[in-house]
């Protein structure tokens, strides 16, 4: 282990502390902006002296922008395969910067430079990604960030844009704002009622798309669903984020109509299995990441229906990232197998839930 | 990861249910999903690079007015076709026609609305990286005997210097 994440400003985990709107039903909201610089083939057409070239030429800018002023530089591509694993469970990088995507091993000059709540990743797909990470549904807020980080580093570091298409990505699909905001949100309501089917097919529809927790091509577990965008180009950004905050305000409804109408009809079936998931959290000596999800999913809904008292969201957030399986390593100093870490991964719940008991008794 | 139903092909449906008490997961491929019933429509996000790379192999048959290959990244609209991913910023301006039509059909407008940029003023060391970067390029063009390419990267050197 070489990384020390107490080193990270907050600890590369601000967004968790469920400070902003909603922060029950949606846990964090992200927006990010994709950018090249001119003049350097793109990340990966450029060669091993290109990107460190990218990476100098950012460095340097870096140093000269307010907001990243006190930010970390962490060499991604220098990382051992756990560490990479960390920051991407922590949702600080990507699958692919952190090179986890068998398809894209780690590169040369991949790096992260980490600020409260910002970030700025090198070498990715593009050679810039800037993202925003916020508590809660925060859209407004992100995208100030977000927008005041770029024109300052684009007043630095000259980005390929083009009078026509707009800001020029790797992907097509990325191509004009280069924005993808997304709001990663909780609807156990809308799967238990089996409204979630029609939900999402509406989406798409409106230019609205779902991922699973970790974005691209990534599965829904625990029933979050990411929820961002689908296209770039043909709208300005305010227009962007203004039809998605209509949509995520929409579904938000639905998932409470979703609630009161389980309350309403199964009041203590509902009641009895959310209990039961509480229980098992509380009590189990092993636990697959999947199963732990699961449960993790029924306490949070409990905890939003008030069927459990004392039992903060800020300690649901941090349970659902502190029990994936590189946290767990990094809390006992050494790689776990599988078995050891659900073994792992159940003695932290059990811990955790007990305090929170014990604090609020 | 394999089928809970038929043990044998792949596992793309992931369910998780909710019976009495119990929560399972049950990971299904599409037939076994099917057979019991199972709207896929839910479990299984589709995968967003699958239709988009199946728009760019309709839409991206080569535009006469387009160049063959980027005179900067040396990319073609072969290599474009293959990935889905473009070679460099000079790629947009090299298979521009084509590029128009695919952003029209998966944005529906090829005309950038956000946020307008001009770029710092190119300081001298800016354009030494890039003339340093275009002759790289020529050197391993003319060794690997690429001459139309050669000229190219020629001309656009002298342009620069």
């Amino acid at each position: 282990m070489t990384l020390d994440l107490s080193l990270l400003p907050d600890g590369g985990a601000g967004w968790l502390d469920a400070s902003g709107d909603n922060a029950d039903i949606v846990l964090s909201t992200r927006i990010r902006l994709a950018r090249n610089v001119e003049g350097f083939a793109f990340t990966t057409r450029a060669r091993d002296g290109e990107r460190l070239r990218v990476l100098s030429q950012v460095r340097d800018a870096v140093r000269e922008v307010p907001a990243l002023a006190s930010s970390v530089m962490v060499r991604v591509d220098e990382l051992p395969a756990n560490d990479r694993q960390l920051l991407h469970e922590r949702h600080l990088v990507s699958k692919e910067l952190a090179g986890l995507d068998s398809a894209n091993p780690i590169r040369s000059g991949a790096a992260v430079f980490l600020a409260d709540g910002l970030g700025v990743m090198v070498n990715e797909e593009d050679h810039l990604r800037l993202q925003a990470l916020r508590s809660g549904f925060e859209l407004d807020e992100a995208w100030s960030a977000i927008s005041r980080l770029e024109k300052d580093l684009g007043d630095r570091v000259p980005f390929a844009y083009h009078h026509e298409f707009g800001f020029l990505t790797a992907c097509p699909k990325n191509t004009g704002t280069g924005m993808r905001a997304s709001v990663l949100i909780h609807l156990p309501g809308l799967v238990l009622t089996k409204e979630i089917g029609k939900a999402l097919a509406g989406l798409q529809v409106v230019g609205v798309t779902y991922r699973g927790l970790y974005g691209e091509g990534s599965e829904v577990v625990g029933n979050f669903f990411q929820i961002s965008n689908q296209t770039t180009l043909g709208r300005s950004e305010e227009e962007l984020l203004e039809h998605l905050a209509g949509v995520v305000k929409r579904l938000i409804q639905k998932e409470h109509e979703a609630r009161q109408h389980l309350l309403r009809t199964a009041g203590y079936i509902i009641e009895d299995k959310l209990w039961r998931a509480y229980g098992t959290l509380r009590y189990a000596r092993s636990l697959t990441f999947d199963e732990a999800m699961n449960y993790l999913s029924g306490v949070r809904l409990a905890v939003g229906l008030k069927l459990i008292a004392g039992l903060s969201v800020y300690t649901l957030n941090k349970l659902l990232i502190f029990s994936q399986a590189a946290h767990l390593s990094y809390a006992d100093g050494r790689t776990l197998s599988e078995s050891e870490a659900n073994l792992a991964r159940a003695r932290y719940v059990r811990t955790a839930l007990a305090d929170e008991r014990d604090a609020s008794a | 990861m394999v089928c809970d139903g038929c043990k044998e092909r792949d596992a793309v449906v992931h369910l998780t249910q909710i019976v009495e008490s119990a929560v399972t997961q049950l990971h299904l491929c599409e037939k076994c999903a099917a057979e019991r019933g199972v709207e896929t429509t839910v479990a299984t996000p589709k995968h967003p690079l699958g239709d988009f790379l199946q728009a760019v192999q309709q839409q991206m048959t080569s535009v006469k007015s387009d160049a063959g290959q980027c005179t900067f990244c040396s990319s073609t609209l072969k290599d474009f076709r293959a990935s889905g991913r473009l070679g460099c910023a000079y790629c947009y301006k090299a298979f521009e026609s084509s590029l128009r039509e695919l952003l029209r059909r998966v944005h529906g407008s090829s005309r950038h609305a956000g946020r307008r940029y001009d770029a710092p003023k190119a300081q001298v060391v800016e354009e030494v990286t890039i003339i340093g970067e275009l002759r790289d390029r020529l050197r391993r063009a003319v060794e690997s005997e690429q001459f139309e390419l050669a000229a190219d990267l020629r001309d656009r050197i002298k342009v620069l210097e």
